[in-house]
């Protein structure tokens, strides 16, 4: 007996009036929590995570802000519609959190992730990683007569790709930053 | 006008800024300079308690007693961790506390020095929010912050561990006005369209009902106020959680008794055939809920809540509204006020007729015997005899606790003191000390069984020490009786470890604690012997022996849905079946 014909969980205001909150499929979500970058900020944030049973596909951490200590927190996470609902709520309620924000339905938004990959070999192989860095605008950041270190950045997308391609070229080592994001527009 | 002070001379001042008569706490190496500050005022009064968890509890009982904050002061190391359950037990039921915990000095923190634990690593899950000070000019803002946060929003435990070279060094003071609390502040007024929404549908509603809980009690004696008059303004019946008893009186003529596992029967065959729902307070805890797929069907549901990661947790509701209690009830009652007053009346008249064929099932009832004393019955006359007095109860956890949630009225918020989210056995008989503090010349219970009173027994002493007068009424049945159940219920009566062997004689302990024994074993007895613990002027241990296989009814077995609840000991065969088995 719904008065006014509202959906489920729904207030006027949503953004989520076309999605149905009861929905069992996994979504993966992109958030941004600001927070004052205190003592424990960091572990507070994961152990909501762990202790709540949530995933982390991705965290970045940094201060944005030297002078207010305010950071940055830029977590990738996947769950139901209901899981992502009670994160943010979750994680809007700690004390240090001023804001948080999800990128994936909150419009356009901008991902990129870094990630340096070392490639050892020679001849043939290392001429081929060299032409698909090129492709990928990948930089070298190193060099050796045996091995590269490339560097990309792009969407994790892109990085998985770029890593498969590497892979049988003689991809040795990888490291990556994780997502940093932000909402398209002013 | 900050004034330099050294750290221990800082707490002090803050708690006495701050408004703090009583701390409950246990002296250590890394306190003891706050200790001596202590010494040297007459301001704060230190309840010296026996056993670290003993003072979380006493200062929850303080807390739900007076709905003020519970200050509680304790060591390093196994003192901090000695408090973790008391903290997690005020963060389960949204209980005010400031913990005010000693660190080795900042040079040695990770040296693994003596007595030196990861306190706010350890607290972190279970305090609302800590905080390690590292330098004295920032503790008196710290101390006011914790207050703040403790006590604003949905409450809780918060916890300041504080080393002992800052407590020795002199820092600067700021005063409580000018402190910075942070930018910490939730929002109280609810959104007006919401509480518009809300009403609308209550004035659509054929059956409608309120399911209060705590909420009401922290936000407030107002708050429970309003909750009485909105549901006798508009009619509608009423039911509670656990930890929301006396917020509407038992005694009022919408009140359908406590809802939930051991609910009676009214409160959840109404909370499945409602068609209109009014959460105030309360959380959908599972002890509420039984299968969640199978609550409340179809009903349209309003969740007012504090705490927005409450809402959409466990049960989807149509409009949730965040806020203060308090305040989204004045603003209800407006709204419903000035659209006329409208309400079904013919159709909630039909529906308090189908209540009251519910109502006529007695699922209170019981078998009564003149042989052996039946735990009911010993609650049915403790509550005869205290009627009217000024009377605190708080209780252990077990069947003793739903018994006295089913056969208790309370009439006033903070009147019901018990451990509902966590559980804790040993959380009474602490926390009836704190509520005797709280109100020196009032009747307190501590409703126990004789397994939970054991867990904290040591603070006994605390009531020899400061005289007490607790009354401490042990329904002692020899089991542990819940788990019992249970295992009737679902382990094929393989009763692995639930009884108490080897139990003291509680009438002799009573004796060496300073304390007055009373044993009552005989339902003849019983009424002489409740008279003489109420007129003995200092702390009682009566030990009421009880039935020893009386099972806790009604009951929805888990996995279960409201409208599918045991009754008595007929309807027990087979009760828990497939996935239920698995739950708690």
């Amino acid at each position: 007996m719904s008065p006014l014909a509202l959906k489920k969980g729904a207030s006027r205001k949503s953004a989520y009036d076309l999605k149905n909150p009861l929905s069992e499929t996994i979504e993966t979500h992109t958030l941004t929590v600001i927070v004052d970058n205190e003592a424990g900020v960091l572990a507070r944030v994961i152990g909501l995570f762990s202790g709540r049973g949530y995933n982390i596909d991705s965290l970045t951490v940094a201060e944005t802000d030297h002078e207010g200590h305010i950071s940055r927190i830029n977590i990738v996470t996947t769950g139901t519609p209901a899981v992502i609902e009670q994160i943010k709520a979750q994680l809007a309620r700690m004390v240090p959190v001023h804001t948080v924000h999800d990128l994936t339905v909150e419009g356009a938004s901008v991902e990129r992730e870094l990630a340096m990959l070392k490639v050892v070999g020679t001849g043939d192989k290392r001429v081929e990683a060299m032409r698909l860095a090129d492709i990928f605008r990948a930089n070298v950041v190193d060099a050796s007569l045996e091995s590269f270190i490339f560097e990309l950045t792009g969407t994790p997308e892109k990085i998985d790709a770029f890593i498969d391609l590497m892979r049988p070229l003689g991809l040795t080592d990888i490291a990556r930053t994780g997502v940093a994001a932000m909402a398209r527009g002013a | 006008m900050s004034r330099q002070m050294t750290g221990a001379q800082i707490v002090v001042q803050a708690l006495k800024d701050q408004g703090v008569d009583t701390v409950f706490g246990y002296p250590g190496g890394a306190v003891l300079p706050i200790y001596d500050e202590i010494f040297q005022q007459n301001n704060i009064r230190h309840i010296l308690v026996r056993h670290e968890q003993g003072a979380t509890h006493a200062a929850e009982g303080y807390a739900r007693a007076t709905g003020k904050p519970g200050v509680v002061l304790v060591t390093s190391g196994p003192g901090a961790t000695n408090a973790v359950t008391g903290m997690t037990d005020a963060l389960m039921d949204s209980i005010p506390m400031i913990v005010l915990t000693g660190q080795v000095p900042t040079f040695m923190i990770g040296n693994d020095a003596f007595q030196e634990a990861d306190t706010v690593g350890i607290t972190r899950p279970c305090t609302k929010h800590n905080w390690l000070v590292k330098d004295t000019d920032s503790l008196a803002d710290t101390l006011h912050q914790a207050f703040h946060v403790a006590t604003s929003g949905r409450p809780g435990p918060v916890l300041i561990d504080i080393p002992k070279d800052v407590q020795f060094a002199t820092g600067r003071y700021t005063p409580k006005q000018k402190a910075n609390t942070g930018r910490y502040q939730p929002q109280v007024k609810g959104d007006i369209d919401a509480i518009t929404r809300a009403v609308e549908a209550l004035e659509k509603a054929k059956r409608p009902i309120i399911y209060s809980g705590g909420g009401v009690i922290n936000s407030g004696r107002g708050a429970s106020q309003l909750l009485r008059e909105l549901s006798d303004a508009t009619g509608i019946p009423i039911t509670s959680t656990l930890m929301g008893l006396g917020a509407y009186p038992a005694s009022g003529k919408n009140w359908l008794g406590m809802l939930g596992m051991h609910g009676t029967y009214e409160a959840n065959m109404a909370m499945h055939d409602c068609d209109y729902m009014l959460c105030i307070g309360a959380r959908f805890d599972d002890r509420i809920t039984g299968r969640t797929d199978a609550f409340s069907p179809n009903s349209y549901k309003v969740h007012i809540d504090i705490d927005p990661s409450s809402i959409n947790k466990i049960i989807h509701v149509d409009t949730p509204i965040i806020g203060d209690v308090g305040h989204i009830l004045e603003d209800l009652l407006k709204v419903w006020k000035s659209r006329g007053r409208k309400t079904k009346s013919e159709a909630i008249a039909k529906w308090w007729k189908q209540i009251d064929e519910w109502r006529a099932v007695d699922c209170l009832s019981y078998k009564n015997s003149d042989k052996i004393i039946k735990p009911q019955y010993a609650l049915e006359r403790l509550e005869a005899l205290t009627k009217g007095m000024d009377r605190y109860v708080c209780t252990e956890v077990g069947q003793h606790q739903m018994w006295a949630a089913q056969y208790l009225g309370f009439e006033e918020p903070h009147r019901w003191m018990t451990s509902g989210g966590l559980g804790t056995m040993g959380y009474g008989t602490p926390a009836s000390m704190g509520i005797q503090i709280a109100h020196p010349d009032a009747l307190v219970i501590n409703i126990a069984g004789e397994a939970s009173w054991l867990m904290n027994m040591q603070e006994m002493g605390t009531a020899a020490q400061y005289n007490l007068k607790t009354k401490q009424f042990i329904l002692n049945n020899e089991r542990l009786g819940m788990v019992r159940q249970w295992q009737e219920l679902l382990h094929g009566s393989r009763y692995s470890h639930s009884w108490s062997e080897a139990l003291p004689d509680f009438v002799k302990l009573a004796e060496a604690f300073g304390a007055k024994g009373i044993r009552c074993s005989d339902p003849a007895d019983l009424d002489d012997a409740i008279m003489e613990m109420l007129n003995h002027d200092g702390p009682v241990i009566f030990d009421c022996l009880v039935e020893k296989h009386e099972n806790c009814f009604p009951m929805i077995p888990s996995g279960k849905a409201h409208n599918d609840m045991l009754l008595g000991e007929a309807s027990t065969e087979g009760a828990i079946t497939g996935g239920g088995g698995a739950l708690v």
